[in-house]
């Protein structure tokens, strides 16, 4: 049996389409700002996706290290722009903690597609000797993990998590791992960018990207105009600590703590037995040693396809009750991050936990028969908050779900 | 011929490797580690690679090493071009 370890989240630092800073991102959820627009990272004329949500404040680009610039993919740019952001905030200094009681568990669903796309394109047109050396540690998942390992001299059990558009979830369930492996601090999250035409033509085969054209109808969960989701880029870094640990620097619970963790994957296509959702979500509960009733809002992955969209409002229901909880899903100004998207609610959720405040949902106007959720929409709802749940799934089946708290329980 | 001198090199490492940002690379660098300016054997390794698509001289992996300094760098790839008759 491990021994029960809280981890508290100490430091947080965002880059999204929202805003390129925690209390950034965090204004334009209170106010609906979408950071969704047609992609200029490249023309995207020819495809049939041409919405997503951009991270384009130039001052994200002039804050990566210099060195790593030419060395890392745009995804790492981000976190490495992100990781400064929390640990600033964390007002901790990793060069005076031991470094083995240090770690980082990023997630990622692309690796560096447009670093990659570049140096294809270099070994298609000029021949293998204009392949760049960076290639070899640009591309692949965990080079943001690294890259921040090294930044920031922690040489404990890192990983990178590929979970698709759970894998920010997974990361913060092995961040509390860690902890109880003690590892002191981790520094956690994930970012993620795939829009290059091969970023993009990777998502196609899916089928659940929306082709609306019209930034504000694009993307609706469980709504019954429901098309698909539209893709962005950033994410969040967050940086987690043993409670003990974040209470002995004087950071008391910080902006909360994790209370519950689980994830499962779904039966294969065609299977009678159901998906993994209400069950990831229940045990999330038991993990976290609260009913139903305890929890205060609920931030959804809200797929904005209506048949996961369906699935998704029946495990809420089954596990709260029809329209027992108020739902969220303030994805809709971003696109979905995919390693990043989870993090992000991740923060969003701790960040409404503070305020007392949950963000409503921009877009939805009609729910979808069968969607039984007290869906947040037109504006932000205030309301004494405790406890939220953040669920989120990925292509091909992967299921996650965290219970955040205010604070640790005081027994 | 073709000449190769300290700001060529530079010019290269800043444009394949990067700056590390407590480095002024700018600066009395010459005799200066690569490893103390922040450039690792990767780095050495790109630099080596672009050298030999930009000159057209092939120089082995193992040329220069993070305790080679940019004087160094600059007599080794200078002497290689020279003999390519470059």
């Amino acid at each position: 049996m491990l021994p029960d370890t809280t981890i508290a989240f100490t430091g947080l630092g965002v880059i999204a389409p929202t805003g390129s800073s925690l209390e950034e991102h965090w204004a334009s959820v209170l106010k609906g700002r979408s950071g969704i627009g047609p992609i200029t990272r490249f023309d995207p004329t020819p495809y049939p996706v041409r919405l997503a949500g951009q991270v384009t404040d130039p001052a994200v680009a002039e804050a990566v290290p210099g060195r790593l610039v030419p060395q890392t993919d745009w995804w790492t740019h981000m976190a490495l722009v992100a990781a400064q952001e929390a640990v600033r905030d964390a007002e901790v200094d990793p060069a005076a903690l031991p470094e083995y009681e240090m770690a980082v568990v990023t997630a990622s669903s692309s690796g560096g597609t447009e670093f990659g796309q570049r140096e294809i394109e270099r070994l298609w047109r000029d021949g293998p000797d204009h392949v760049g050396a960076y290639q070899s540690i640009a591309w692949f998942y965990a080079a943001t993990t690294g890259q921040l390992s090294i930044r920031y001299g922690m040489r404990g059990p890192c990983a990178v998590l590929a979970g698709e558009q759970a894998g920010g979830l997974d990361a913060l369930g092995h961040a509390r791992r860690l902890a109880r492996a003690d590892c002191r601090l981790v520094v956690t999250g994930g970012t993620d960018a795939s829009l290059s035409p091969y970023g993009l033509v990777a998502q196609l085969p899916t089928g659940l990207l929306s082709t609306v054209d019209d930034p504000d109808r694009a993307y609706l969960p469980f709504d019954v105009n429901a098309s698909g989701y539209l893709p962005g880029e950033g994410g969040a870094v967050l940086i987690a600590e043993e409670l003990g640990a974040a209470r002995a620097r004087g950071r008391a619970d910080g902006y909360g703590v994790l209370l519950g963790y689980a994830a499962g994957f779904d039966p294969p296509p065609g299977s009678t037995r159901p998906p993994a959702l209400e069950r990831v979500l229940g045990e999330a509960l038991r993990d976290a040693g609260l009913g139903p009733s305890e929890v205060d809002v609920v931030f959804a992955d809200a797929m904005g396809v209506p048949g996961p969209d369906l699935a998704e409002a029946r495990a809420i229901s089954a596990v709260f009750g029809p329209r027992g909880v108020p739902v969220t899903a303030p994805k809709t100004l971003t696109g979905r991050l995919y390693g990043g998207g989870a993090a992000l609610d991740a923060v969003t959720a701790l960040l409404a936990l503070r305020d007392g405040v949950v963000p409503h949902t921009v877009g939805p106007e009609r729910l979808a028969p069968g969607c039984d959720i007290d869906l947040v929409v037109d504006r932000p709802r205030e309301l004494p908050l405790r406890h939220a749940v953040v669920l989120a799934r990925g292509y091909g089946g992967f299921t996650s779900a965290v219970v955040l708290g205010r604070a640790a329980p005081t027994s | 011929m073709t000449e190769f001198v300290l700001q060529d090199l530079k010019r290269l490492l800043k444009s394949c490797a990067g700056v590390d940002e407590a480095v002024d690379l700018d600066g009395p660098v010459a005799d200066t580690s690569f490893g103390d300016l922040g450039y690792d054997s990767l780095a050495l390794f790109e630099l080596l690679g672009r050298v030999r698509r930009e000159y057209g001289v092939d120089l082995p992996d193992d040329a220069l090493t993070e305790t080679s300094t940019p004087k160094v760098a600059v007599d080794v790839i200078g002497g290689r071009i020279a003999r390519s008759g470059g």
